[in-house]
């Protein structure tokens, strides 16, 4: 599609690009900075309509560059909803400086923009540049509390860690363009049909592996994780331990099903069939898990245990990723919207710990089943669908991804690591229950209530568990209606 | 009405414990009395709503013409049900999980410290309860299996005894294990059985045309590997027991009664419900295991029991002795006489019923000692807190002291050793005659046990009531009514199952013949 005609679709992408330069400009003049926020706000809400109504159309934009087609929507509904609620959030975080929430905000559109166009790329340079947009605004973001060590700490790891990833990843992504001629990844399914020599392309598929495996912080890439998600401001630690996780997750499926797939399968003229790829992906996810649970287990902060479990949780993805095919990519992205509902409650309860009772530690936590017993039951919905019980979502979740594996009949050794890490997961979610219940305190039992804001943001998103369990039906025919791209 | 009764069983306490919170919002969480009647009334709904399904039931239907069954689409992609129905089987199991969750909660009419969360949560408790016996879905079945966990980890963590959090988790985590290798098996019988289902009737016929292997062994066996260790771990069974002794201990008296009454009773369910009809051809190659398994319960827990000096942990252990019977019972179903199976197996769901009521009555007696003398032991420990005490009789002749507290537990404890006239008796002597016509010389080493019961429970009943009295407990007082209300009902039962057990067995029958005769099919 031509350039001036592909602006039609790309609406949505130009609402928040007008948007982060209104929230600059603004910013600077002072009479009107204060209404940056709501600019910000209204903005992704507008977006998200137009994105509504162009929901199912199917194009490629910008000569090839990206595409728009129901898959990209759907994980743009899941950013737009998750920033959205970042930055509502944001606002009432004691711990954030007031003096820079303009240029907090225009920084987290424009990781909103890298993760639209992280969905949508389907050409090499525009995948490592959509990485990079989404990347940079992260490391300042991570940094956020200018005069807290540790923020500084994770921007520095963030950034050391995120520009090797993307090196090794852009170096990938040249041999690959030296092996095949082309960028585009269509194209590249062409060119790799058939090529004489497949072991030049290990190299790059696993060059590839590392800057994605660092993107949704899978092991042995997760390094930088624990550190990052504690030192961060906590908001942008949920909107870490979520977003570009979903944006990873989603180039990872676009790429290898497009380029080394047929139809969704592996096709036996393609290099990738040389290898045993599905194995390697479920040995990567058996150690993700277990060794994002157990040390989990260890752990007294509760962000950084959350920042472990999100590891964990990656290694559930990977392993319906272990088993290619459309319905696993469903199981991927089913789990994923689940996982953001859960994660993101359960975040938002500890900026309501460290707001109100200066509580990082789990035994700080103790006593808040009685100082705040609402808040502090629907934490425990959102903790028992991270561990994957029912009645909850994180069930279902968890539930649909070993049922490909039983469908295909494959991996059941990994299906037997899965659930035993589900039962050590227990363990340490439930350590954060029985600090707010069982540990007897002995503070007065008032009542400390949240921000309005907070309250309600955690209630919300954690009712979605119960909901999403009693009836997740229409959920699944919007996903299954997203992955129709390969003919699922 | 007819087909809705089920579902009300089921969300009547749901429903009353979603109406505390309006009343906590306009009386205050401190009007704690609102709570409790609102909990005694839901159950006291919800157990004449399963004497009515019991006046109306016949026994001779199955599940598939009763006019009770439920079965509406939930989620259609997998095929998921909302499936409800009754059957001889769970029939006694809904009439025991009603009766006794009424009693408990008059049990718990003391408890002041939380109320609302603690009635509340016993009433989720008890709808994931009931769900579990009247599911007739697989998925339904794990998903109320599931949901009975969390209200359990909170009443025992929260309300139970000192050591209530280590108890708690450790509850949690064991039966978790246990139920996470259940969800593998469901989903490997979903996706090998054709056509895909969990309807556990239609499983029936589906699921032994199972042909296939994974890494050696037969899908079959790994499933029925993967059902036992969940079921196992909750009856539970020698060496998945050692969660038990210190749930039961650390529970409040209540939640203790619910655990051994009706929790226990889960696991055996889920095999005679599950596995047996599902995979009878693993029910017969493993059924020695299964016989071996129960008398090592029935030996092993009398032998703890007798070590014990504790009340509780004794009346604990007598419970992992007395599910041995079941088992053994169970066993029997390959017996090639079928006069055996049939006592094997319709004692087995007999002892389950009447082990509900037995034990629950004896965990109510210890509670009730408990409250007056704040401590339960039989003997003082040689580490006792207070030296002087140490090693010292923990009672002694309080028998004239309560004498109609005395009789009852002079009942339960004959009920509970078996003596001939109780309703224990007759389900322990069919499940040893079961067992005797399938495995000889493993019943005689259980019967055994009987003489290991009698042990424990006349020396506890010698040592805390006979002889002169301690003059510590000068000053206790008698049963009081609302204790007294909690435990005529069980004393009751106990003593017309005795003398007349056809009304129960009349129930359980048919449904018992079903299942021989499908595992003896695949002799």
């Amino acid at each position: 599609m031509s350039n001036l005609y592909s602006l039609n679709y790309y609406i949505p992408e130009l609402i928040i690009i007008c948007s982060i330069l209104l929230v600059i400009v603004l910013d600077v003049i002072p009479s009107l900075s204060r209404y940056t926020f709501y600019i910000a706000l209204s903005s992704i809400v507008l977006a998200g309509g137009v994105l509504w109504n162009n929901y199912g159309v199917t194009d490629s934009l910008f000569m090839g560059m990206i595409s728009i087609d129901p898959f990209s929507h759907f994980f743009k509904f899941i950013f737009l909803l998750t920033t959205f609620s970042i930055i509502l959030v944001s606002r009432y975080e004691k711990l954030l400086d007031r003096t820079y929430a303009a240029e907090y905000n225009a920084m987290l559109l424009i990781v909103l923009l890298g993760l639209f166009l992280m969905a949508s790329s389907t050409n090499l340079i525009m995948i490592y540049l959509s990485i990079e947009l989404v990347s940079i605004p992260s490391y300042i973001l991570a940094g956020m509390l200018k005069t807290d060590k540790e923020s500084n700490e994770a921007s520095l790891k963030y950034v050391i860690f995120g520009s090797f990833a993307s090196g090794l990843m852009l170096f990938g992504l040249s041999i690959l363009y030296g092996i095949t001629g082309t960028t585009d990844i269509m194209g590249m399914n062409t060119a790799l049909t058939g090529l004489e020599y497949p072991l030049t392309i290990y190299l790059p598929i696993i060059l590839l592996l590392v800057g994605f495996g660092y993107k949704i912080s899978m092991v042995p890439f997760h390094f930088w994780t624990p550190d990052v998600y504690e030192g961060a401001p906590t908001p942008i630690t949920a909107f870490l331990s979520v977003a570009p996780k979903a944006a990873g997750i989603a180039i990872l499926i676009r790429i290898f099903y497009t380029m080394f797939t047929q139809d969704g399968s592996v096709s036996q003229t393609l290099p990738l069939a040389e290898i045993n790829w599905p194995a390697i992906i479920a040995v990567g996810s058996a150690i993700t898990m277990t060794l994002g649970n157990v040390l989990a287990v260890q752990q007294q902060d509760v962000k950084r245990m959350l920042a472990y479990s999100s590891i964990s949780h990656v290694g559930f993805m990977l392993m319906a990723f272990a088993i290619l095919g459309p319905e696993a990519v469903r199981a991927v992205m089913l789990y994923l919207f689940i996982y953001l509902f859960m994660n993101l409650s359960a975040f938002y309860m500890t900026i309501y710990a460290s707001n109100n009772f200066n509580a990082h530690h789990v035994e700080d936590w103790k006593g808040i089943g009685k100082k705040n017993p609402v808040l502090a039951a629907f934490m425990t919905l959102s903790l028992l669908s991270l561990t994957g019980l029912p009645p909850t979502a994180g069930f279902v979740g968890k539930f649909y991804v070993f049922a490909e594996l039983f469908k295909h009949q494959q991996f059941y050794w990994l299906a037997i690591v899965a659930i035993l890490n589900s039962v050590i997961s227990l363990y340490y979610y439930f350590s954060i229950v029985k600090s707010m219940y069982l540990v007897e305190s002995e503070d007065v039992d008032e009542v400390v209530e949240a921000h309005p804001v907070i309250k309600w943001s955690i209630i919300i998103f954690s009712a979605q568990n119960i909901l999403f369990f009693l009836y997740w039906e229409p959920l699944f025919g919007l996903i299954e209606k997203s992955i129709s791209l390969w003919g699922g | 009405m007819e087909s809705s009764i089920l579902t009300f069983l089921i969300f009547l306490p749901v429903a009353g414990a979603a109406l505390m919170l309006p009343f906590s919002k306009l009386y205050g969480k401190e009007n704690t009395h609102y709570f409790k009647w609102i909990a005694l009334i839901t159950t006291g709904i919800q157990f004449a709503l399963a004497l009515i399904l019991y006046r109306k039931f016949d026994p001779a239907l199955s599940v598939t013409e009763s006019p009770f069954t439920v079965q509406i689409d939930w989620i259609k992609h997998f095929n998921i049900q909302y499936f409800l129905g009754v059957d001889g089987l769970s029939m006694p199991m809904v009439l025991l999980t009603a009766l006794l969750s009424f009693i408990c909660i008059l049990a718990s009419w003391k408890i002041e410290k939380q109320a609302l969360g603690y009635f509340s949560l016993f009433l989720l408790l008890d709808a994931g309860m009931m769900g579990v016996f009247l599911a007739l879905d697989f998925f339904l079945f794990y998903v109320f299996w599931e949901v009975m966990l969390l209200p359990m980890y909170f009443l025992i963590g929260i309300w139970g005894g000192p050591q209530r959090m280590y108890a708690a988790i450790k509850f949690f985590l064991y039966t978790l294990f246990g139920s996470v290798f259940m969800l593998l098996a469901m989903l490997a019988l979903y996706y090998y059985s054709d056509p895909h289902t969990f309807n556990l009737i239609t499983l029936i016929q589906t699921a032994s045309s199972i042909d296939a292997s994974i890494w050696g062994f037969s899908v079959k066996y790994l499933i029925w590997i993967g059902l036992f260790i969940g079921f196992a771990i909750k009856v539970p069974i020698f060496p998945f027991h050692t969660w038990l002794p210190l749930a039961h201990v650390e529970a409040p008296t209540a939640i203790s009664v619910i655990l051994a009454g009706v929790l226990l009773k889960m696991g055996t369910y889920g095999l005679l419900r599950i596995s047996y009809p599902l995979l009878p051809g693993e029910v017969v190659n493993f059924s020695y295991i299964l016989a071996v398994l129960g008398v090592i319960n029935i030996i092993w827990g009398a032998v703890n029991a007798i070590a014990q000096i504790d009340m509780k942990k004794m009346v604990a252990y007598s419970s992992v002795s007395h599910m041995g019977y079941v088992l053994l019972g169970m066993a029997a179903a390959i017996s090639e006489s079928s006069a055996g199976a049939q006592a094997g197996m319709n004692g087995a769901v007999m002892q389950m019923f009447n082990h509900g009521t037995i034990t629950a009555m004896l965990f109510l007696l210890v509670g009730m000692v408990y409250d007056r003398a704040h401590h339960r032991w039989i003997i003082f420990p040689r580490d006792y807190e207070k030296p002087e005490l140490a090693g010292q009789p923990g009672f002694g002749g309080i028998g004239a002291q309560v004498p109609i507290y005395t009789g009852f537990v002079a009942l339960a404890f004959f009920a509970g050793l078996g003596l001939p006239a109780l309703s224990g008796f007759i389900s322990e002597a069919m499940c040893f005659i079961g067992g005797f016509s399938a495995f000889r010389t493993l019943t005689i080493i259980g019967t055994l046990g009987i003489l290991l019961n009698a042990i424990y429970f006349l020396r506890a009943y010698q040592r805390i009531f006979l002889g002169p009295l301690n003059e510590t407990y000068k000053d206790l007082t008698d049963i009081n009514k609302i204790e007294l209300a909690t435990i005529v009902p069980l004393a009751i039962i106990t003593l017309v199952l005795g003398v007349y057990p056809a009304p129960l067995l009349n129930m359980i029958a048919p449904a018992m013949d079903g299942i021989i005769q499908i595992v003896q099919s695949a002799l």
